[in-house]
Protein backbone atom coordinates (compact mmCIF):
# COMPACT_ATOMS: atom_id res chain seq x y z
CA UNK A 1 0.00 0.00 0.00
CA UNK A 2 1.43 3.40 -0.93
CA UNK A 3 1.45 6.50 1.24
CA UNK A 4 -0.84 8.17 -1.28
CA UNK A 5 -3.64 5.68 -0.85
CA UNK A 6 -3.22 5.79 2.93
CA UNK A 7 -3.53 9.58 2.92
CA UNK A 8 -6.56 9.45 0.68
CA UNK A 9 -8.30 7.03 2.99
CA UNK A 10 -7.31 9.25 5.88
CA UNK A 11 -9.17 12.22 4.46
CA UNK A 12 -12.36 10.22 4.18
CA UNK A 13 -12.18 9.13 7.79
CA UNK A 14 -14.61 10.85 10.12
CA UNK A 15 -13.17 13.11 12.80
CA UNK A 16 -14.19 10.79 15.61
CA UNK A 17 -11.98 8.01 14.31
CA UNK A 18 -9.12 10.40 13.38
CA UNK A 19 -8.92 11.58 16.97
CA UNK A 20 -8.59 7.95 18.02
CA UNK A 21 -5.61 7.42 15.74
CA UNK A 22 -2.17 8.25 17.21
CA UNK A 23 0.28 10.19 15.00
CA UNK A 24 1.93 8.22 12.19
CA UNK A 25 -0.50 5.27 12.42
CA UNK A 26 -2.97 3.84 9.89
CA UNK A 27 -6.06 1.71 10.48
CA UNK A 28 -6.26 -2.00 9.68
CA UNK A 29 -9.31 -4.23 9.85
CA UNK A 30 -7.42 -7.54 9.80
CA UNK A 31 -5.12 -8.62 12.62
CA UNK A 32 -1.48 -8.79 11.46
CA UNK A 33 0.69 -11.45 13.12
CA UNK A 34 4.05 -10.26 14.40
CA UNK A 35 6.65 -12.74 15.51
CA UNK A 36 10.27 -12.63 16.60
CA UNK A 37 10.62 -16.40 16.67
CA UNK A 38 8.85 -19.74 16.39
CA UNK A 39 5.37 -19.84 17.90
CA UNK A 40 5.43 -21.61 21.29
CA UNK A 41 2.61 -24.12 21.86
CA UNK A 42 1.96 -24.41 25.57
CA UNK A 43 -0.42 -27.20 26.65
CA UNK A 44 -2.90 -25.83 29.19
CA UNK A 45 -1.93 -28.48 31.74
CA UNK A 46 1.65 -27.19 31.64
CA UNK A 47 0.81 -23.50 31.66
CA UNK A 48 1.54 -21.39 34.73
CA UNK A 49 1.54 -17.68 35.42
CA UNK A 50 3.67 -16.21 38.20
CA UNK A 51 4.24 -12.90 39.97
CA UNK A 52 7.80 -12.92 41.34
CA UNK A 53 10.72 -10.70 42.27
CA UNK A 54 10.22 -8.03 44.93
CA UNK A 55 7.36 -9.78 46.66
CA UNK A 56 7.47 -11.62 49.99
CA UNK A 57 6.26 -14.85 48.41
CA UNK A 58 5.83 -15.48 44.65
CA UNK A 59 2.23 -16.00 43.55
CA UNK A 60 1.46 -18.50 40.86
CA UNK A 61 -1.60 -19.91 39.14
CA UNK A 62 -2.07 -22.93 36.95
CA UNK A 63 -4.60 -22.69 34.13
CA UNK A 64 -7.48 -24.03 36.21
CA UNK A 65 -6.74 -21.65 39.08
CA UNK A 66 -6.23 -18.72 36.75
CA UNK A 67 -9.58 -19.29 35.03
CA UNK A 68 -11.33 -19.09 38.41
CA UNK A 69 -10.24 -15.47 38.83
CA UNK A 70 -12.91 -12.86 38.10
CA UNK A 71 -12.88 -11.99 34.40
CA UNK A 72 -13.57 -8.79 32.51
CA UNK A 73 -14.53 -8.15 28.92
CA UNK A 74 -12.87 -5.09 27.47
CA UNK A 75 -12.95 -3.39 24.08
CA UNK A 76 -9.80 -1.45 23.24
CA UNK A 77 -7.94 0.17 20.36
CA UNK A 78 -4.46 -1.29 19.86
CA UNK A 79 -1.48 0.42 18.26
CA UNK A 80 1.53 -1.45 16.85
CA UNK A 81 4.85 0.38 16.47
CA UNK A 82 5.01 -0.98 12.90
CA UNK A 83 2.31 1.67 12.32
CA UNK A 84 -0.93 -0.26 12.18
CA UNK A 85 -3.76 0.44 14.62
CA UNK A 86 -6.84 -1.70 15.09
CA UNK A 87 -9.96 -0.25 16.66
CA UNK A 88 -12.48 -1.92 18.98
CA UNK A 89 -10.66 -5.18 19.65
CA UNK A 90 -12.59 -7.37 22.10
CA UNK A 91 -10.79 -9.31 24.83
CA UNK A 92 -11.64 -11.47 27.82
CA UNK A 93 -9.20 -11.75 30.67
CA UNK A 94 -8.21 -10.90 34.21
CA UNK A 95 -7.22 -7.38 35.19
CA UNK A 96 -3.76 -6.85 36.63
CA UNK A 97 -5.46 -5.01 39.50
CA UNK A 98 -7.10 -8.30 40.43
CA UNK A 99 -3.88 -10.29 39.94
CA UNK A 100 -1.87 -7.86 42.07
CA UNK A 101 -4.57 -7.46 44.73
CA UNK A 102 -3.02 -7.44 48.19
CA UNK A 103 0.56 -7.60 46.87
CA UNK A 104 2.92 -5.51 48.94
CA UNK A 105 5.99 -4.41 47.07
CA UNK A 106 8.48 -1.57 47.05
CA UNK A 107 9.21 -2.26 43.36
CA UNK A 108 8.44 0.51 40.92
CA UNK A 109 9.23 -1.42 37.73
CA UNK A 110 8.15 -4.68 36.13
CA UNK A 111 9.40 -7.11 33.51
CA UNK A 112 6.92 -9.24 31.58
CA UNK A 113 8.52 -12.53 30.55
CA UNK A 114 7.18 -15.06 28.10
CA UNK A 115 7.35 -18.64 26.95
CA UNK A 116 9.88 -18.44 24.11
CA UNK A 117 12.10 -15.92 25.92
CA UNK A 118 10.58 -12.52 25.07
CA UNK A 119 10.73 -9.76 27.68
CA UNK A 120 9.40 -6.21 27.92
CA UNK A 121 9.63 -3.69 30.76
CA UNK A 122 7.09 -1.28 32.22
CA UNK A 123 6.69 0.91 35.29
CA UNK A 124 4.40 -0.87 37.76
CA UNK A 125 1.94 2.03 37.63
CA UNK A 126 1.28 1.23 33.95
CA UNK A 127 -0.03 -2.20 34.92
CA UNK A 128 -2.46 -0.97 37.59
CA UNK A 129 -5.48 1.31 37.70
CA UNK A 130 -7.52 -0.49 35.03
CA UNK A 131 -4.80 -0.22 32.37
CA UNK A 132 -3.65 -3.82 31.89
CA UNK A 133 -5.03 -7.36 31.62
CA UNK A 134 -3.91 -10.93 31.12
CA UNK A 135 -6.24 -11.99 28.30
CA UNK A 136 -7.09 -15.43 26.94
CA UNK A 137 -9.95 -14.72 24.52
CA UNK A 138 -10.08 -12.54 21.42
CA UNK A 139 -13.54 -11.79 19.98
CA UNK A 140 -15.00 -14.45 22.27
CA UNK A 141 -12.72 -17.22 20.99
CA UNK A 142 -9.69 -18.79 22.70
CA UNK A 143 -6.62 -16.78 21.81
CA UNK A 144 -4.80 -18.44 18.89
CA UNK A 145 -1.13 -19.32 19.58
CA UNK A 146 -0.07 -16.98 16.75
CA UNK A 147 -1.65 -14.11 18.67
CA UNK A 148 -0.06 -15.13 21.95
CA UNK A 149 -2.36 -17.82 23.32
CA UNK A 150 -3.05 -19.44 25.72
CA UNK A 151 -2.70 -16.00 27.32
CA UNK A 152 -1.04 -12.71 26.55
CA UNK A 153 -0.73 -9.29 28.12
CA UNK A 154 -2.97 -6.43 27.02
CA UNK A 155 -1.61 -2.97 27.83
CA UNK A 156 -3.44 -0.97 25.18
CA UNK A 157 -2.32 2.55 26.16
CA UNK A 158 1.22 1.72 24.99
CA UNK A 159 2.58 0.37 21.69
CA UNK A 160 1.68 -3.28 21.38
CA UNK A 161 5.25 -4.61 21.82
CA UNK A 162 4.66 -3.69 25.49
CA UNK A 163 1.94 -6.39 25.61
CA UNK A 164 3.88 -9.67 25.71
CA UNK A 165 2.48 -12.70 23.88
CA UNK A 166 2.68 -16.17 25.56
CA UNK A 167 2.97 -14.50 28.97
CA UNK A 168 4.60 -16.66 31.65
CA UNK A 169 4.89 -14.13 34.42
CA UNK A 170 5.73 -10.70 35.71
CA UNK A 171 8.82 -9.86 37.75
CA UNK A 172 8.61 -6.92 40.12
CA UNK A 173 11.96 -5.10 40.20
CA UNK A 174 13.49 -2.10 41.96
CA UNK A 175 15.55 -1.00 38.97
CA UNK A 176 14.22 -0.67 35.45
CA UNK A 177 15.40 -3.55 33.21
CA UNK A 178 14.94 -2.78 29.50
CA UNK A 179 13.54 -5.77 27.59
CA UNK A 180 14.03 -7.48 24.22
CA UNK A 181 13.33 -4.47 21.98
CA UNK A 182 14.04 -1.75 24.53
CA UNK A 183 17.72 -2.82 24.62
CA UNK A 184 18.07 -2.50 20.84
CA UNK A 185 16.69 0.82 19.65
CA UNK A 186 13.06 0.84 20.73
CA UNK A 187 11.83 3.44 23.19
CA UNK A 188 11.88 2.50 26.85
CA UNK A 189 8.29 3.62 27.47
CA UNK A 190 6.47 3.52 24.10
CA UNK A 191 3.57 5.98 24.33
CA UNK A 192 1.86 6.00 20.88
CA UNK A 193 0.32 9.46 21.49
CA UNK A 194 3.81 10.93 21.91
CA UNK A 195 5.13 8.74 19.09
CA UNK A 196 7.81 7.20 21.29
CA UNK A 197 9.05 4.64 18.80
CA UNK A 198 12.85 4.76 19.07
CA UNK A 199 15.58 5.75 21.50
CA UNK A 200 15.56 9.52 21.79
CA UNK A 201 11.97 10.00 20.50
CA UNK B 1 6.35 -26.69 25.69
CA UNK B 2 6.59 -27.53 22.01
CA UNK B 3 7.46 -25.04 19.36
CA UNK B 4 5.86 -24.91 15.96
CA UNK B 5 7.84 -23.55 13.05
CA UNK B 6 6.08 -20.44 11.88
CA UNK B 7 5.25 -19.62 8.30
CA UNK B 8 6.84 -16.29 9.06
CA UNK B 9 10.30 -17.83 9.18
CA UNK B 10 12.65 -16.95 6.29
CA UNK B 11 16.29 -17.74 5.59
CA UNK B 12 19.26 -15.38 5.74
CA UNK B 13 19.00 -14.38 2.09
CA UNK B 14 15.97 -12.29 3.15
CA UNK B 15 18.30 -9.87 4.92
CA UNK B 16 21.02 -9.84 2.24
CA UNK B 17 20.02 -6.33 1.17
CA UNK B 18 19.79 -4.98 4.71
CA UNK B 19 23.23 -6.37 5.65
CA UNK B 20 24.69 -4.93 2.44
CA UNK B 21 23.42 -1.51 3.56
CA UNK B 22 25.09 -1.89 6.96
CA UNK B 23 28.38 -3.59 6.00
CA UNK B 24 28.53 -2.08 2.48
CA UNK B 25 29.42 -5.52 1.12
CA UNK B 26 27.74 -8.82 0.33
CA UNK B 27 27.33 -10.71 3.63
CA UNK B 28 25.22 -13.80 2.90
CA UNK B 29 28.36 -15.96 2.51
CA UNK B 30 29.82 -14.66 5.81
CA UNK B 31 30.04 -17.33 8.52
CA UNK B 32 28.91 -16.73 12.08
CA UNK B 33 29.73 -18.78 15.17
CA UNK B 34 26.75 -19.11 17.52
CA UNK B 35 27.61 -17.78 20.96
CA UNK B 36 25.21 -20.28 22.50
CA UNK B 37 25.91 -23.65 20.81
CA UNK B 38 29.15 -22.87 18.94
CA UNK B 39 27.93 -24.15 15.58
CA UNK B 40 28.95 -22.23 12.47
CA UNK B 41 26.43 -21.20 9.81
CA UNK B 42 26.62 -19.03 6.73
CA UNK B 43 24.44 -15.92 7.08
CA UNK B 44 22.35 -17.21 4.17
CA UNK B 45 21.39 -20.28 6.25
CA UNK B 46 20.20 -18.63 9.45
CA UNK B 47 16.54 -18.29 10.48
CA UNK B 48 15.09 -14.85 9.97
CA UNK B 49 11.91 -13.34 11.43
CA UNK B 50 11.01 -10.02 9.85
CA UNK B 51 7.34 -9.56 10.81
CA UNK B 52 8.34 -7.87 14.03
CA UNK B 53 9.37 -4.40 15.22
CA UNK B 54 12.86 -5.34 14.02
CA UNK B 55 14.65 -8.21 12.29
CA UNK B 56 15.42 -11.19 14.50
CA UNK B 57 18.04 -13.72 13.35
CA UNK B 58 18.11 -17.10 15.08
CA UNK B 59 20.56 -20.02 15.04
CA UNK B 60 19.21 -22.87 12.87
CA UNK B 61 20.79 -25.38 15.28
CA UNK B 62 19.72 -24.14 18.73
CA UNK B 63 17.20 -21.32 18.12
CA UNK B 64 19.19 -18.75 20.10
CA UNK B 65 18.83 -15.12 18.98
CA UNK B 66 22.00 -14.27 17.04
CA UNK B 67 21.26 -10.78 15.73
CA UNK B 68 18.66 -8.10 16.24
CA UNK B 69 18.53 -5.33 13.68
CA UNK B 70 16.32 -2.29 14.08
CA UNK B 71 16.17 0.41 11.42
CA UNK B 72 14.12 3.52 12.02
CA UNK B 73 14.18 7.27 12.44
CA UNK B 74 17.30 7.49 10.28
CA UNK B 75 19.35 5.08 12.42
CA UNK B 76 20.30 1.42 12.74
CA UNK B 77 20.64 -0.56 15.96
CA UNK B 78 22.58 -3.76 15.56
CA UNK B 79 22.98 -6.39 18.27
CA UNK B 80 25.40 -9.15 17.32
CA UNK B 81 25.89 -10.51 20.83
CA UNK B 82 24.49 -13.92 19.81
CA UNK B 83 27.32 -14.32 17.29
CA UNK B 84 30.66 -14.97 18.90
CA UNK B 85 32.63 -14.44 15.70
CA UNK B 86 31.69 -13.34 12.20
CA UNK B 87 34.11 -14.31 9.44
CA UNK B 88 33.89 -12.68 6.02
CA UNK B 89 36.03 -12.04 3.00
CA UNK B 90 38.11 -8.87 2.80
CA UNK B 91 38.31 -9.08 -0.97
ZN1 LIG C 1 23.26 -22.07 18.20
Amino acid sequence: MSFISRGFRGKRRDTASSSRLPPGQYIVTDYPVLSAGPTPRIPLNEWTFVIEGEIDKPRSWNWEEFRKLPTEQVTKDIHCVTKWSKFDTGWTGVSMDKILEGVETAAEYTVQFSYGGYTTNLPLEDLTGGKAWVVYEFDGQPLHPEHGGPARMLVPHLYFWKSAKWIRGIRLVNEDEPGFWETNGYHNYGDPWREQRYWGD
Amino acid sequence: MTVQQSDLKLDGNAIGGLLREIFTMEMTAAEGTCSSCGKVHAVGQVEVYMNAPGVVVRCPACGQVQMRIVKGGGRYWLDLSGIRCLEFSSE
